[in-house]
């Protein structure tokens, strides 16, 4: 880790830059924290000191504005992770940097203050307040800030709006159904207008159809929102589609970090290479990273560089060459059914 | 026979010393502190006495109509009033209600924050979990006895005996309500940037509710179980009656003494409980209909 990359996410407002955040649960962290450090393993120092390593040594940098993802299965640390982010849990070692401050050492008072106004978070169990009606709900995070009433009550109802529950302004938490729950978590935790937004495997919940359905909203909402954003997931799918980047979690360790078609192309070890086997490579693979490029005669048919290569599919029954412009409408290369269909077998194992 | 260890007259003899020490120079002390409570108890006595018979049947009747929102809560209630009127009962009934509503009062402002310090601090836990277990096991006579010493007989000793023996489920209860408030919902909260008065307040107070509602019922129905044994050092009331028809072997006038004491716990356990249901069904703790 250059202190040049570190330097420069933390000035950018919104970012996260995490160093060497550990976490050990246990009475006495410090001295499995030196075990650790010492180059034992977590496996290591639980049988010797019956301390669970929650993290170990987690270094991630995080831009403004990206979906980022963590994936992992259970036990792999990430509720841990992302909870470190507005220390709802608190850390044995290491830093997270947003906008200059270390938020794992900041006095509890900024630390409220921190939450209230730059950190927002949607729960895996959604976390709800019972007794209290949809809107007050969504006005929960404003009215905790100080907002005035008329004020919070015009923005929840905005973004009950937005997620699609108008109507249900009234109705308590538990007449809705699991979705609906979570479109009201998300429309609370948007309604505080933070730079960054937590999400706590906040689809993992939901039936498959409806989680899809949340999936392409979060992408749409994003494209106008712009927020950075730490995704917590098991669904490799899932961070796939979503993700800008992703990290994988294992062991309380990032064991690859890179963009989705990294990690499915290149996969670190036997670990992620094991996500990615009945992964949906067509959705990971951006048809850039396998294009012809260079100058080359306009094609009839073309997509944007950020098409994937389910999106590119389709076209081939038309066309033998599909082009690829840049954002700008520039053609930059080219691709064939060819080259699509051999980057989707390149890493499919033999058995 | 077990062998003499240590000689335990001294002791004895220690503490009932100090207890007379106490109650000659102490006891117009306590009996002054004492007074504002005691002036509580015959203010709501007063109170119920001077209110017409037929406006406790409209309001008792009407707050179960409000908990229930049917007809046959307030059926049973004004059944009840009826039994206690017929009877011829009224009186004692009011003089018990107001040592029941007095004890159960004092014990929610007693035991309400308790409960709310239990649940925040497992120490404090710890130390007042043997003391309730003790202050509701203990036979109430041994307590009753020194401080029938200490106020002389009267209504205050029934009051503090009663409150005494009300008191623990209420805390028990106030602390179980608020440390089973789900944990993912205080988690949300924290996440939001709220405090612990913002959280007690907002969350944990609102979600345990249903819970206090039952400790408090709890509460009534013990007092008014203790009303007979408050009767004996001179509360008056249902409990007075009971005794007396033990003490005349007039069976008639214990049975209908004590079947009046049934018509009080009828009334205010169903009106409690009722509430009750109505505030889990809003929170949803109940099963959705």
């Amino acid at each position: 880790m250059s202190t040049e990359t570190e330097n420069q996410t933390a000035t950018e407002t919104g970012g996260i830059t995490m160093r060497g955040v550990t976490k050990i649960f246990g009475p006495e962290p410090q001295a499995a924290l030196e075990m650790l450090r010492a180059g034992k393993s977590k496996a290591e120092v639980q049988a010797e000191t019956g301390h669970v390593v929650g993290l170990n040594d987690v270094s991630l940098d995080i831009a403004p504005g990206q979906i980022f993802v963590v994936m992992g299965l259970s036990g792999s640390g990430k509720s841990t992770l992302i909870r470190h982010v507005n220390r709802l849990i608190e850390p044995t070692a290491g830093e997270i940097i947003v906008d200059g401050r270390d938020v794992l050492t900041m006095p509890l008072e900024e630390l409220r203050r921190y939450r209230r106004e730059k950190v927002a978070m949607v729960f895996q169990k959604f976390g709800l307040l019972p007794h209290r009606s949809v809107i007050d709900n969504v006005a929960y995070g404003l009215e905790v800030r100080g907002a005035r009433k008329g004020e919070r009550q015009d923005k929840a109802a905005q973004w009950i709006e937005t997620v699609g529950l108008k109507g249900y302004e009234t109705s308590r938490p538990r007449q809705l159904s699991g979705g609906q729950q979570q479109r009201v978590g998300l429309a609370r935790a948007l309604a505080m207008d933070t730079e960054i937004v937590l999400m706590d495997e906040a689809f993992s919940a939901l039936d498959p159809l409806i989680r899809s359905g949340m999936q392409d909203e979060l992408i749409t909402l994003q494209k106008s929102l712009n927020k950075t954003i730490l995704f917590i997931t098991h669904d490799f799918d899932e961070a796939l589609k979503i993700g800008d980047r992703i990290a994988v979690l294992m062991d309380g360790a990032v064991i690859q970090e890179g963009r989705p078609e990294d990690i499915v192309l290149n996969p670190a070890n036997e670990h992620v290479e094991a996500f990615v086997r009945d992964v949906n490579k067509a959705r990971a693979i951006h048809v850039r990273s396998i294009m012809e490029r260079g100058e080359v005669e306009p094609c009839e048919m073309a997509v944007p560089d950020t098409a994937r290569c389910e999106d590119v599919l389709p076209l081939f029954a038309e066309h033998q060459w599909v082009g690829v412009n840049d954002g700008a409408g520039q053609q930059i290369g080219r691709v064939t059914a060819k080259q699509v269909i051999k980057a989707l077998a390149r890493h499919t194992p033999a058995a | 026979m077990f062998p003499e260890i240590i000689d335990t007259n001294p002791l004895r003899n220690a503490i009932d010393d100090g207890l007379n020490w106490v109650v000659r120079n102490w006891g117009d002390g306590f009996t002054a502190a004492a007074k504002p409570l005691l002036d509580f108890l015959n203010l709501v006595q007063h109170l119920l006495l001077a209110t017409p018979w037929w406006l406790i049947f409209v309001i008792l009747a009407g707050i179960a109509w409000l908990a229930t929102r049917r007809w046959q809560l307030p059926v049973v209630v004004v059944v009840a009033l009826l039994f206690l009127g017929v009877m011829d009962l009224w009186e004692d009934a009011m003089v018990t209600t107001a040592l029941m509503i007095t004890a159960t009062l004092t014990t929610i402002v007693i035991g309400l924050p308790l409960g709310i310090i239990m649940a925040r601090w497992a120490r404090v836990r710890h130390v007042l979990t043997p003391i309730l277990d003790l202050m509701q096991t203990l036979p109430s006579f041994v307590y009753l006895i020194p401080a029938v010493m200490i106020f002389g007989p009267g209504k205050i000793p029934a009051l503090l005996a009663t409150i005494v023996y009300a008191a623990p489920p209420l805390v028990r209860l106030t602390d179980l309500g608020i440390r089973q408030v789900d944990p993912a919902v205080m988690e949300a909260s924290r996440a939001f940037g709220t405090n612990p008065t913002q959280r007690l307040f907002g969350v944990q107070i609102p979600l345990a509710f249903p819970t206090i509602l039952a400790g408090i019922n709890q509460t009534t129905m013990m007092a008014l179980a203790m009303v007979v044994i408050a009767s004996m050092i001179g509360a008056g009331g249902l409990g007075y009656q009971v005794l007396q028809g033990i003490g005349r072997l007039e069976v008639s006038r214990g049975l209908f003494a004590g079947l009046g004491i049934v018509a009080l716990a009828i009334i205010f356990d169903r009106i409690t409980q009722a509430y009750g249901r109505r505030l889990q069904g809003r929170i949803g703790i109940a099963e959705a209909r």
